[in-house]
């Protein structure tokens, strides 16, 4: 998974094309430590989607400009938009689930 | 079969964790099924200064981290999974996950609470985009910004406390008179000693408001009506919790409130299935309690195994008929009876074996079979009560019952 900062967050998620999934996280979010291996799985399995991830310690203005105010969070954006976003109470099979809509 | 245990334990907070402990310890083949972090609720704070020998401090995560090692050094096992259904009624248990499908001769349901949700407008759009019932997960988002507290019970001004260590200013809004908490001394008064907490007092939370990410909370005096506008960028909502019983309706006895009803030892109306934790109805739901609760449920699970086992073998599973006495050391009248059932029963050896059980030890077997005077001696034969004495217990009725055997 790539590793986002405010320096490539422009390039590879809002002017990037296509698919990009970006999993904010925090090394003290216990539930966010628990789902990064599943997403990592998944990062496998759709090919077609750009995985990223967002260490909010390090970025979080950055994180709170997505209007991310709480974890886990996991947003998927085509052409810089987002149009999934999944927040909390969410599993890793919800998200696949999510994976399957926006790659059919 | 692979998915069959002697104990199933669902949830692993405190309560579950400890009774993982106690039940792999004394060596039951244990399972327990969690959906989520393991800590529970636990897991979810930083502030722990209650748990009796660290009074130093630990952290949620790092204590109930301790348990889950502890339970997995002697052999218990831990499956992450949700539960979506039961069958209780029978003597083997089924428990029915999202991905499989497991069976039990006890379970010990330790499902805990989840916050309550207020209800307010906005709330629920705004989870995760600046409301939050955790803030151990979304503190970091808030250093140097404003937030608001609601609630003033021990965890909300625990909370509220931890959050000052990265917000700028916490507003806690309180619904008693100024200086009224329900929090303990303790708490309250490091509460206000906090440079970094106000107060809001009489008042509620009406609305919270923002465009995709929280903007400002309408807080309304209960007193004068009056609403005012605060702007803030996060709302901590500590209101109470609400226990996880949804999928236990109709299966075990819930009170009007959803918690689980128990006895001292922690059996709920169903034979063979235990309640331990924030689940019950109880008078203090904290980690201490928790894991004592679990505690006792694991040894309750294992006598009970251990006298269901032995019922099984000595009585309902026997080619002979057995004659099945009940009695106690406490109870005069059936104690004198002792000599003259075994007489009888040494008389009929050849067609029938003696097994005697202590009501005051075992009043389940008793209730099963609805024996409510003791002594009372029932006669069973392929499994099922082909005769019963009881009350007045001659030799002419006792021989009668010899007949049926
Ligand atoms: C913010 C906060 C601060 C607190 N601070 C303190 C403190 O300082 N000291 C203290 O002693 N106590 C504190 N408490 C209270 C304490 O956390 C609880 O009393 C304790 O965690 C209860 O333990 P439990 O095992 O009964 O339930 P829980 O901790 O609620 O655990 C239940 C577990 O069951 C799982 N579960 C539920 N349903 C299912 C299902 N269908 N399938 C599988 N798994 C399921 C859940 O995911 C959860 O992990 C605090 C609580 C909160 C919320």
């Amino acid at each position: 998974m790539l590793e986002l900062n405010k320096e490539n967050f422009e390039a590879e998620v809002l002017s990037s094309k296509g698919l990009v999934l970006v999993d904010f996280w925090s090394p003290k979010c216990v539930p966010c430590m628990e789902l990064l291996p599943h997403v990592e799985e998944l990062e496998g399995k759709f090919e077609q989607v750009k995985f990223c991830k967002l260490n909010i310690l390090e970025n979080r203005r950055l994180a709170i400009g997505q209007k991310v105010m709480g974890l886990p969070t996991i947003i998927i954006y085509r052409d810089g938009e987002k149009i999934v976003e999944l927040s909390k109470d969410f599993t890793h099979e919800d998200l696949e689930a999510k994976l399957n809509e926006v790659t059919a | 079969m692979a998915n069959s245990y002697d104990l199933i334990i669902i949830g692993a907070g405190p309560a579950g964790l400890a009774a993982g402990i106690y039940a792999s310890r004394s060596k039951l083949n244990t399972l327990v099924i969690e959906k989520g972090v393991i800590g529970g609720q636990a897991a979810t704070t930083e502030e722990m200064e209650n748990y009796p020998g660290f009074y130093q401090g630990v952290t949620g995560p790092q204590l109930t981290e301790h348990m889950h090692e502890h339970a997995e050094h002697f052999g218990c096992k831990f499956v992450k999974d949700e539960v979506v259904d039961l069958d209780l009624a029978g003597y083997e248990k089924v428990i029915v996950t999202k991905n499989g499908r497991y069976t039990a001769k006890a379970v010990i349901i330790a499902t805990g609470a989840e916050p309550r949700v207020l209800g307010v407008k906005g709330e629920k759009e705004l989870k995760g985009k600046g409301v939050s019932y955790c803030a151990t997960c979304d503190a970091d988002f808030y250093e140097d910004l404003d937030v608001v507290v609601l609630g003033n019970g021990d965890a909300a001004i625990e909370e509220a406390i931890y959050l000052t260590r990265f917000a700028a200013k916490v507003s806690i809004i309180v619904i008693h008179d100024e200086g009224i908490l329900d929090a303990t001394k303790v708490i309250q008064e490091r509460a206000f000693r906090n440079e970094k907490i106000e107060f809001i007092w009489n008042s509620t939370l009406e609305e919270i408001k923002g465009d995709g990410i929280v903007e400002a909370v309408a807080v309304k005096n209960i007193k004068t009506g009056e609403v005012t506008e605060l702007e803030t960028n996060g709302v901590f909502i500590f209101v109470g919790t609400v226990p996880k019983t949804e999928m236990l309706k109709g299966k075990v006895e819930l009170d009007q409130r959803g918690y689980i009803p128990t006895s001292e030892i922690m059996e709920t109306n169903v034979d063979g299935v235990y309640a331990v934790g924030d689940v019950r109805v109880k008078y203090l739901r904290q980690v201490v309690t928790a894991a004592a609760d679990g505690a006792i449920a694991a040894v309750a699970a294992e006598k009970y195994l251990q006298e269901e086992e032995n019922f099984k073998n000595e009585v309902l599973e026997k080619e002979l008929a057995t004659a099945v006495m009940f009695w106690s050391p406490f109870h005069q009248g059936s104690l004198d009876m002792v000599p003259m059932i075994e007489e009888f029963a040494s008389r009929h050896s050849e067609k029938m074996d003696l097994v005697k059980i202590d009501t005051y030890r075992n009043q389940r077997i008793a209730r099963r079979y609805d024996v409510q005077d003791i002594p009372a001696v029932l006669l069973f034969k392929g499994g099922e009560v082909v005769g019963r004495v009881a009350g007045d217990i001659t030799p002419e009725r006792l021989e009668k019952l010899a007949t049926l055997a």
